[in-house]
């Protein structure tokens, strides 16, 4: 491991092993290269056989792919942990409360926090949720909060991702594949667990059902379909929580609730996780040609029959320039300064952050406001100068559409090579479960690693694979 | 459990059982026509007609030549029925009913679509046929014992043990029916080389060409071989056996959901016509007859049985 070190290596620094790494490096000098090469191909085959696969858009049911799996974990310590999960559960509190807040009494607006124009103009905003108020007020049950760290105690917050997160589904396998390849390890190194993650899914959703609801609640997992991107893992979580995997056309409204077709009639349901977009949820309220919803759920949602999580309409969280604000919301609702650091982020918007942007364009990342999955944004320091250039174009045109932020020099964790190990670039995805009764937050969650030398991308659409992510134990 | 899934179960189960036949028809066809025939051609094309893919493979195809019937029934996708469509077929409907499967039946499927998708991708040369017909049979019973040996005996396992039963009676009835000149007791037949050649052909498409010899005492009559396929409940592709089998089914439905819907009495009905029943009478009936009114009441009870539980709405 020669290369140039600017940035912060999670495994070694300077001279030494990070002391989350130390027992895993003992273990690691021990290993043969060829076992582990072996071992590698054996997960991929692994995967492959137990269909853990995305699809590809615009692509024809052959293009299942895998997202690649790395052997190596990435390993926290608990106190970093703790910190970690500490700013998680203040900022999800926090982003329930504001929209409870933007979709009732407007008090953040009033109060001229944030200008009125970056809810009313976006599009993620739901008219259709105005003074009303989900079971239990919780708007997202489940989030998955993107997080980068750039030093020993730099950890920012990148996307909040309060709308539908994916992935966990590869936290869960991840560590599946590493307790079938490298028992031994997990009998010397005390690693959180991350197993009970389905059972909690459950718990919390059951714990958001409508307040009528009589009995133990009735829960399930609406997916848009096979051809979905994520529909492995729709139907893995289904599976592991034990409720129906529903798609539109097996619900349908019944006197008043929401119903499924079942092998002896049509049976009432009380909680839908859902993973079909907001757009395409109600035919007769959003999207009217839509086939993955279920006409007449919003007037069922708003008559307090049924819970939908995560709520229509939480995607304003998720607006890029909401985001920039976030330390002040998080101050507004909980009284407290933000416990996780946002990065630095110039709104197109305002003359003077456009000015200097459009000056600095090579130096940093600029994203669109709703944008997701790493398209349609600029890396400046990846880009060439007629890539610059004719992005300045498309900036000066819509600059409310984009904000920019510094190129944060990510932290890097190695991956296992032909050569051995060598560092690459990691993000964290954490997933939190919000209810009525509190957050409860998965210790570790999905890495995502850039798999090439000194990229800075980590979508799986965009090459990116995973590691298995550990919290030691105390 | 949903609609949806019962029916994704049942057709998962039909479109493996389909392409079991498939293999065992083009296993026998090839057989007799390398060894046997003396019109390969007339050979391949009932194999065609009975795989019930004349129409779609007379819209691509002059003539039955060998190489060209086992390409079309192998790897045609334009065939729904060949077996690479088959598989996919019933891969896609593993897929939507992945929830109630095991982990076992699943990775069973999917690794057969893997291997298959891999083995169908090249035409298939002679030489390779018997290797490529014996990886479809293991494929299936990996698939069959991974059912049978790791599912709840609930409602999910009825519905899979429904589609295989109603696709493999309608199988068998399409042997029966085009090969059914070849069972009529004509006597200036009897005994003649012909004769032997397609009582050989019938009884390897349903596997039951060596246990025929030890079940049926009174050697190849055309009644002895029509008896074995209809009537013989010890045969697990005879007519009898699947009509007692899906009746058994539906009936440990009705006693899991505590009602007896329509496709039961159906069942009870068509279990009855065959229990206990001669076939000199079947033969007096026509036997061509007996087989086109069986095959409509297997039809009419799978449709049946969609709309009592509920698979498409």
């Amino acid at each position: 491991m020669t290369i140039k070190q600017n940035f912060f290596n999670e495994m070694q620094s300077g001279e030494g092993v990070r002391y989350p790494y130390a027992a895993y490096q003992e273990w690691f000098a021990c290993q043969d290269n060829d076992r582990l090469a072996r071992k590698s191909q054996e997960a991929e085959a692994f995967f492959r056989r137990t269909g853990i696969t995305f699809n590809v858009y615009g692509q024809s049911d052959a293009e299942e792919r895998l997202i690649p799996f790395d052997l190596v974990p990435r390993i926290m310590s608990e106190r970093e942990w703790t910190k970690l999960s500490k700013g998680i559960d203040q900022r999800v509190r926090a982003i329930n409360a504001f929209l409870h807040d933007i979709y009732n009494r407007q008090e953040i607006l009033r109060a001229g926090i944030l200008p009125i124009e970056l809810v009313a103009q976006n599009d993620a905003f739901l008219p259709q949720m105005l003074d009303f108020s989900p079971p239990g007020n919780v708007y997202t049950h489940i989030v998955g909060t993107d997080i980068v760290r750039t030093g020993e105690d730099d950890f920012f917050v990148l996307e909040d991702n309060a709308r539908t997160p994916s992935g966990v589904s590869y936290m869960l396998e991840n560590r599946e594949t590493m307790l079938q390849m490298f028992p031994e390890l997990f009998g010397r190194i005390k690693v959180q667990r991350v197993s009970d993650y389905p059972k909690n899914l459950r718990a919390s959703l059951e714990a958001s059902a409508p307040a009528n609801c009589e009995g133990r609640p009735c829960v399930v997992v609406l997916t848009p379909g096979v051809y979905n991107s994520a529909y492995y893992e729709h139907s893995f979580l289904a599976d592991q929580m034990g409720v129906e995997l529903v798609e539109g056309h097996d619900l349908r409204v019944v006197d008043g609730r929401i119903a499924m077709r079942t092998t002896c009639g049509y049976k009432v349901i009380d909680v839908i996780y859902r993973r079909v977009d907001d757009e395409y949820l109600d035919p007769l309220t959003f999207n009217p040609d839509s086939f993955l919803g279920v006409p007449g759920i919003m007037d069922v949602y708003r008559a307090g029959n049924i819970t939908i999580a995560n709520a229509p309409g939480t995607g304003v969280a998720d607006d890029k320039a909401i985001y920039s604000y976030m330390p002040a919301i998080i101050e507004f609702y909980t009284g407290e300064k933000a416990l996780l650091k946002n990065v630095e982020t110039y709104r197109c918007s305002e003359p003077e952050s456009l000015k200097y942007v459009l000056d600095n364009l090579a130096d940093l990342v600029v994203k669109e406001v709703h944008g997701s999955g790493g398209y349609g944004m600029l890396v400046g320091p990846a880009a060439t100068k007629a890539e610059i250039s004719e992005f300045a174009k498309k900036l000066k045109a819509r600059p409310a559409n984009y904000i920019a932020q510094p190129t944060l020099s990510l932290s890097a964790v190695p991956i296992f090579s032909e050569l051995g190990l060598a560092p690459r670039h990691v993000d964290l995805r954490p997933f939190a479960l919000v209810s009525p009764r509190g957050v409860d937050i998965t210790p570790g969650g999905l890495t995502r690693v850039a798999l090439s030398e000194g990229s800075l991308v980590v979508n799986s659409s965009q090459g990116g694979g995973t590691k298995d992510t550990w919290v030691l134990e105390s | 459990m949903l609609g949806k899934t019962a029916g994704g179960l049942y057709w998962m189960f039909r479109f493996l059982e389909r392409a079991e036949n498939v293999a065992r028809l083009i296993e026998a066809g090839f057989r007799i026509a390398l060894t046997r025939s003396t019109d390969p051609e007339s050979e391949w094309k009932s194999v065609i007609v009975t795989s019930a893919a004349q129409p779609a493979y007379e819209a691509k195809h002059v003539g039955y030549d060998s190489s060209q019937v086992v390409e079309f029934l192998l790897r045609d996708a334009d065939n729904p029925s060949s077996v690479l469509s088959v598989i996919k077929s019933a891969r896609d409907n593993a897929r939507l009913v992945r929830t109630a499967l095991t982990s076992e039946v699943w990775s069973a499927v999917n690794e057969t679509w893997m291997l298959l998708k891999d083995v169908l991708s090249q035409p298939i040369p002679e030489t390779d046929l018997p290797e490529v017909l014996a990886t479809i049979r293991h494929q299936s019973a990996l698939v069959r014992g991974a059912l049978h040996g790791t599912m709840m005996r609930n409602d999910a396992y009825d519905f899979c043990q429904l589609g295989t039963l109603i696709e493999r009676a309608d199988s068998t009835l399409r042997i029966i029916d085009v090969k059914y000149y070849a069972l009529l007791p004509s006597p200036s037949l009897v005994g003649s080389r012909i004769d032997n050649v397609q009582w050989e052909t019938i009884l390897r498409s349903v596997s039951a060409y060596r246990s025929y010899r030890s079940a049926v005492d009174d050697g190849y009559t055309p009644a002895g071989v029509a008896r074995y396929l209809i009537l013989d409940r010890r045969m697990p592709r005879s007519l009898a056996f699947c009509a007692s089998m899906i009746k058994d089914s539906l009936s440990l439905l009705s006693e899991k959901y505590q009602e007896e819907r329509p496709s039961f009495e159906m069942a009870c009905a068509l279990d009855a016509r065959l229990l206990g029943r001669d076939i000199g009478a079947i033969f007096d009936e026509g036997l061509h007859e007996f087989s086109g009114s069986m095959q409509n009441d297997i039809a009419a009870l799978g449709f049946q049985i969609e709309q009592d539980y509920r698979f498409n709405k």
